[in-house]
């Protein structure tokens, strides 16, 4: 399987900017982007749609040229070596890249072949990646025949062909239903096991933090904050601790008990519930615990929840992810 | 160059086999040329008793320019493959691959021709069969295809140029009929130029249709005048050429565009 031998960065991006115009608007897409990827991992790209995600793909895979900032792939130059980079790099775009009116194994003897792979070893690779797709019963069969999940499997099969060194993924499972959602990220997981450099795309909050060791979060063209999944969620202090009371008139009393405690931040109230930050839930559930119980409160539920990658964006870019995305 | 044969040839592949497995398509494409040979062929009977026709029947003059118009048609749709591939990802996926944009030209204009080819050849055999007679044997068989190609390269090549540029499908399709009747009704492809008003008759000597016309007409007649068939080929290779490189070149404005 592929496997990188270059050790350091397998993707640099400096201060990329990009401004598409159209006859009535210019929209500037990318506005100043940094970002490096090491060699091996799997970096998750996040951001709102428009957030710039594709066009940063779109210059990192040569499709598209940036006004302004410098990248490399592969230790290669995207603008001044770009047919080396072309040979480095597997794609999967956002649309699918198969030819419908082929099968299986048509479409992927191809992809191998535009790179030089002779007949006879495309169509051995092409019988390998079938196989480990799960995809060898279907491969004689035309794509169009084939499920949204087993078409998007054939994408990603097909830019693994020629062994590349970095693949881009670009939303690989946008519009795929729940189980062949998880079977893409299963395969994801095994190509970044055999030490595949993967940059992958998604507006999915649990897909980055599921499947990335890095993140960027970018949004209207800058990188907002990047670091990894645990590291971003650390970086916003403390634990989330939420209290359900059994009585709704002990929520006074409950509230001017924990108001007092110390290490607890951000204290809100509803009808029946009390919401706080606290530096470490595990300290401080004892204590907010006790506290309570020494004031008479009867609880109903207690949960401590560690922060989600909602609250980072929500922290980072000054809005709730889920709004973002439904926008 | 080696790498934009295999290329070319690889993608070539991949389009015939499209078209193999959708063999409506190609069928669909000559009932319009057969609708028009049989008709136009049947209306304008009597217009051979006009001079400039040569003595021979409506049918016999009539065959060699629908294979011609059946070229130009059929080539103006070869740029709506890039819209179906732009609209999907295979033209991202190939632009981000190694494939050469000469052989994404090349391989466009390759099974294009195929399809002209067969489409001529059917429409020469349809003639014949309604009653149109040839003097010129197989050289001006040949020539009424190779005249074909050329004719189809050159609109293939015009029509992938105008896909890669507007992207849009409604936009390349109203292109393409806004040039083919014109040019079909400026050239000899229904009547002689010797009964054209003076400026149509000027204004087809420099149109490729009346090119391919010519010397598919002059190739087909008892004693063919060689120079003449030589010179119209010519002219449409180097057009053909000359457009070819064009669309390369219109890869970057849609590059410009993603």
């Amino acid at each position: 399987m592929p496997r990188t031998t270059r050790s350091g960065p397998a993707i640099t991006v400096a201060g990329l900017t990009k401004t598409y115009r159209t006859r009535d608007r210019e929209v500037r897409a990318l506005d100043g982007i940094d970002l490096e990827v090491e060699a091996g991992t799997v970096m998750g790209l996040l951001g709102p749609n428009g957030a710039g995600k594709s066009t940063t793909v779109k210059i990192l895979t040569t499709l598209a040229r940036a006004d302004s900032g410098t990248a490399t792939v592969a230790g290669h130059d995207v603008a001044r070596e770009a047919a080396a980079v072309r040979r480095a790099i597997g794609y999967v775009s956002q649309k699918p890249g198969f030819d419908p009116i082929g099968t299986g194994k048509e479409n992927l003897v191809l992809a191998g072949r535009v790179y030089g792979m002779p007949a006879r070893g495309a169509r051995a690779r092409a019988d390998e990646l079938l196989e480990r797709f799960g995809l060898t019963e279907a491969g004689r069969r035309l794509a169009r025949t084939w499920s949204g999940g087993m078409q998007r499997k054939l994408d990603v099969a097909m830019s693994l062909m020629h062994r590349p060194q970095v693949l881009f993924l670009d939303e690989p499972t946008t519009g795929l239903d729940p189980q062949a959602r998880a079977d893409m990220w299963a395969e994801i997981e095994r190509l970044a096991a055999d030490g595949l450099t993967v940059l992958l795309t998604t507006h999915y909050l649990e897909e980055a933090d599921h499947l990335a060791q890095q993140l960027v979060i970018v949004d209207q063209g800058r990188v907002v904050v990047s670091g990894t999944p645990d590291g971003l969620k650390r970086s916003l202090s403390g634990d989330a601790i939420s209290v359900s009371l059994a009585e709704r008139d002990d929520l006074p009393r409950a509230y001017g008990a924990l108001a007092g405690l110390d290490g607890v931040t951000e204290l809100a109230r509803d009808l029946d519930t009390l919401r706080a930050r606290v530096d470490d839930g595990a300290l401080a559930l004892p204590r907010v615990m006790g506290t309570l119980d020494a004031a008479g409160v009867r609880l109903a539920a207690v949960t401590v929840s560690r922060p989600s990658l909602d609250d980072v964006y929500l922290r980072y870019a000054g809005r709730t992810f889920a709004a973002e995305v439904a926008a | 160059m080696t790498t934009v044969i295999t290329h070319t040839r690889l993608l070539t592949g991949r389009s015939l086999r499209t078209l193999g497995r959708q063999p409506a398509y190609l069928a669909l494409t000559l009932i319009q040329p057969l609708v028009w040979l049989l008709l136009f062929g049947e209306l304008f009977r009597n217009v051979v008793e006009l001079p400039g026709f040569g003595g021979s029947s409506y049918l016999t003059y009539l065959t060699p320019g629908v294979v011609v118009m059946t070229a130009m048609f059929s080539a103006g749709w070869a740029g709506t493959g890039f819209i179906v591939a732009m609209d999907r990802g295979v033209m991202d996926r190939d632009l981000s691959s190694p494939v050469s944009r000469t052989a994404l030209i090349a391989s466009s204009l390759a099974s294009q021709s195929v399809t002209i080819a067969v489409q001529a050849l059917i429409v020469m055999v349809v003639g014949v069969v309604a009653g149109a007679r040839f003097d010129g044997g197989v050289a001006g068989w040949v020539v009424v295809v190779v005249a074909a190609v050329l004719l189809g390269a050159v609109f293939a090549a015009l029509s992938d140029a105008v896909a890669l540029l507007v992207r849009q499908q409604e936009a390349l399709i109203g292109i393409s009929q806004f040039l083919t009747l014109p040019l079909t009704f400026l050239s000899s492809v229904m009547l002689p130029s010797a009964l054209m008003p003076g400026w149509v008759a000027e204004a087809a000597r420099f149109n490729p249709v009346d090119w391919a016309a010519v010397a598919s007409r002059e190739a087909l007649s008892a004693s063919p005048d060689w120079s003449v068939v030589a010179e119209r080929l010519g002219l449409l290779l180097a057009l053909g050429l000359v457009l070819a490189w064009l669309a390369t070149r219109a890869f970057r404005a849609y590059q410009r565009s993603v």
